[in-house]
């Protein structure tokens, strides 16, 4: 990952202030065009809500507009002197749990935000934990409202506790629990005046200064691929998006499922042509030192090699309003390959306020749960906590099409095992 | 050392910058449709984005040709050198060309005609969603980015329409990592913006980077225009000076392309894309703001034309 961007999501509660708060941050570090600023104040006039709302930055639908909350993720791009930002806003509302965990599930930090008089709520246990099941690392809290409770360092100080406790729970690398009052800007990008008894950064300096890139480094390249490109002369191509770590020229590779060992005998980068090697990220295609069938839906993995398998242990947020339970079909899409999936057994439910896993025949929607899957083809995987790509797949409803889960290999090392 | 890797690699740049990365993302989700759809179709429409679409789309299936086809869907009211870009950069890579016209569609009685000094833009819906059931596409690249407008900030990088076309922004699939997935049944469709993360700056440095040929009224020329609602519009066969406005002589270029009726230029003196670059780096209103009427007409012009099956 270049360090030079950080993709960020904003989690926590309905009506804690997370749109406020994206929008304080792209309004004070002038973010937005003239027309843009203009748009959002005479929107607000509309609505008898005052000079500015906010929220109105990224709440962009009429809907959202209307009932003053957010249904999807809006994402906001911005820059400042020393960094790149992908800013996902994200909805609180537990129905849109799906919404939030496709911001959340490329982000490399977490900006939470937590009114200061409620505390932490189950929406923001929830979220923190998708956000720590997906693989998010650091996470920067926004201890808000600061000016609803007379700036009090008492107030911060005990919501601030349960957050670090919880972070600490969810084995977050890093975690920074800032007070601010996004309505007023106070610690959003200036300083606090009101705050004099705060000494830590503010929520952009923060974010300017947050170890980029989630992930730690995955061993292992790994090559899924997407298309098979036929070169002139007879000979073949394999193009795909390269994994976990660099690829090089001359690494020896293995073609999964089918085990076939072989070498990487040149590399063609899109943006600089022929190569010795491509990070990960970067979209390649390679050509093989022996002749195989090679085609979509195989890997080419370096040592450490994932594994081949039918059986899957699997952790899984589950979006759909329909239960998920034992013998559910589904269709499963993991790297470039899709199978027919089954749920062979539900081990359990995650409890997100405790993080114990709780006996249950079945997921209903936004639950996570752990369970085995039985595919119809193999599959090669890694842990998810190994590798993000290879460690990751989505279910989909047969029928209507519709993407109804995110799974991920492997069960997160933070939940407690049941009694 | 193989003397194709000394020409070829760039050995002072780093190993992943921003654009490589963005690059990189839009062939892998080009490819992804394309693998996973039966009939894509890329939506070219002469202008900036889907100039750099359709650059990255050749790039990510080289040596191989487009495995897809071209659609344009044509107002009848377009600028000329759009139209002249359009045919040459389709000859030059030997792409299928598949027109969706407006004026068919007003002479077919599929849609009203909106007169002279009507707008044809909400038009281009039909034209689309027709050639898109008369060809069975099932997937159709665009070029939008979500920075342009707070309804497209809402977009997922795959988008599905039901089977009336429509877009609804309460019940998008979620889209987790990067597994895009395609399926639609008979008569639903996705859209695809592979360019969803890029900014109006990124679009430029990558023109700047690969060489992008666009068209020359992106860049500083002499143009009669008239001022109408805060825009400079181009005097043509389609745009006639009302009774109170002065055409006058200025120096202009697009930051935008689109219908000759309702896209405006801007005042710039910028002659080279370097010189763009510089000039959107430290442009103070949006391009869509700065040139579109089209995005004028509501609080949510956007949201509500997407939701029908606008681009």
């Amino acid at each position: 990952m270049s360090s030079d961007l950080l993709r960020l999501a904003t989690i926590g509660s309905v009506d804690d202030g997370k749109s406020t708060l994206v929008g304080r941050l792209l309004v004070d570090t002038r973010q937005l065009f003239d027309d843009q600023l203009d748009a959002v104040v005479n929107a607000s006039e509309r609505r008898g809500i005052g000079d500015l709302d906010l929220a109105f930055v990224t709440d962009g639908l009429r809907a959202e507009r209307e009932q003053g909350i957010t249904i999807d993720v809006a994402y906001r791009y911005a820059a400042t002197p020393t960094r790149k930002f992908i800013v996902a806003d994200c909805p609180g509302h537990v129905q849109y749990t799906r919404n939030m965990a496709t911001g959340a599930s490329t982000a490399d930090l977490a900006l939470a935000v937590v009114d200061v008089q409620h505390g932490l709520r189950e929406q923001t246990h929830r979220h923190l934990c998708i956000a720590a099941l997906l693989g998010v690392r650091h996470l920067v809290v926004a201890i808000n409202k600061m000016d609803a409770v007379h700036w009090s360092p008492t107030a911060y100080r005990s919501v601030a506790d349960e957050v670090e406790t919880l972070a600490g729970d969810l084995e977050f690398a890093t975690v920074l629990a800032v007070p601010t009052s996004a309505l007023l800007g106070d610690n959003v990008v200036e300083a606090s005046d009101n705050l004099p008894w705060y000494h830590g950064p503010t929520i952009l300096r923060a974010l300017e200064e947050a170890p980029a890139g989630s992930w730690t480094a995955a061993r292992g390249a790994r090559l899924p691929i997407q298309w098979v490109l036929r070169q002139p002369g007879g000979g073949r191509t394999y193009a795909g998006m390269v994994a976990g770590d660099a690829l090089r020229v001359g690494d020896a590779v293995t073609l999964l499922p089918a085990g076939v060992r072989t070498t990487i005998t040149t590399l063609t980068t899109l943006h600089a042509g022929a190569a010795q090697s491509a990070a990960p990220g970067l979209s390649i295609d390679v050509a093989l030192g022996d002749e195989t069938d090679a085609g979509r839906g195989d890997l080419l993995a370096v040592e450490p090699l994932p594994r081949v398998t039918r059986s899957l242990e699997a952790t899984v947020c589950w979006f759909a309003d329909r239960p998920l339970g034992s013998g559910s079909r589904l269709r499963l899409k993991h790297t470039t390959r899709t199978t027919p999936a089954r749920v062979a057994a539900v081990a359990g439910v995650i409890d997100v306020d405790s993080l114990a896993v709780e006996a249950a025949d079945e997921l209903r929607a936004n639950d996570i749960g752990l369970l085995t899957l039985e595919t119809a083809d193999d599959l090669v995987v890694d842990d998810y906590r190994d590798n993000r790509v290879t460690g990751s797949f989505i279910l989909v409803d047969e029928a209507s099409n519709a993407t109804v889960a995110a799974g991920m290999v492997g069960h997160p090392a933070f939940v407690r095992p049941q009694n | 050392m193989d003397p194709l890797t000394v020409t070829t690699a760039r050995p002072h740049a780093p190993e992943t910058d921003h654009l490589d990365l963005l690059e990189s993302h839009a062939a892998f989700v080009i490819r992804e449709v394309a693998a996973e759809c039966e009939r894509p179709v890329l939506l070219f429409s002469g202008g900036k984005d889907s100039a750099v679409l359709l650059h990255i789309a050749v790039k990510a299936f080289a040596p191989q040709r487009l495995p897809f086809p071209v659609l344009h869907v044509d107002t009848g009211q377009n600028f000329p050198e759009v139209l002249a870009f359009r045919d040459r950069t389709v000859a030059m890579l030997g792409a299928r060309l598949v027109v969706a016209s407006v004026p068919e569609a007003i002479a077919r009685g599929r849609v009203p005609d909106p007169g002279p000094l009507g707008s044809r833009n909400r038009l281009q819906t039909t034209a689309l969603l027709d050639a898109i059931a008369e060809h069975g596409f099932d997937a159709a690249f665009g070029g939008a980015r979500r920075d342009e407008d707070k309804a497209r900030a809402k977009e997922r990088v795959l988008s599905f329409r039901d089977a009336f076309g429509q877009w609804d922004p309460r019940r998008q699939r979620p889209e987790l990592w990067n597994l895009y997935q395609g399926r639609v049944n008979a008569g639903e469709h996705l859209r695809a913006f592979p360019l969803s993360d890029w900014t109006e700056l990124d679009v430029w440095r990558y023109i700047a980077r690969e060489g992008v040929a666009l068209p020359s009224i992106y860049f500083a020329h002499e143009r009669e225009v008239v001022r109408r609602d805060g825009m400079w519009l181009a005097v043509n066969e389609f745009v006639a000076p009302l009774d109170h406005e002065r055409p006058q002589w200025r120096t202009v270029r697009y930051r935008t392309v689109g219908d000759a009726t309702c896209t405006g230029a801007v005042e710039s003196a910028a002659v080279t894309v370097d010189e763009v670059v510089r000039e959107v780096a430290t442009a103070t209103i949006s391009e869509r703001g700065a040139t579109r009427a089209d995005d004028r007409f509501s609080e949510t012009a956007m949201e509500d034309r997407k939701r029908e099956g606008y681009f």
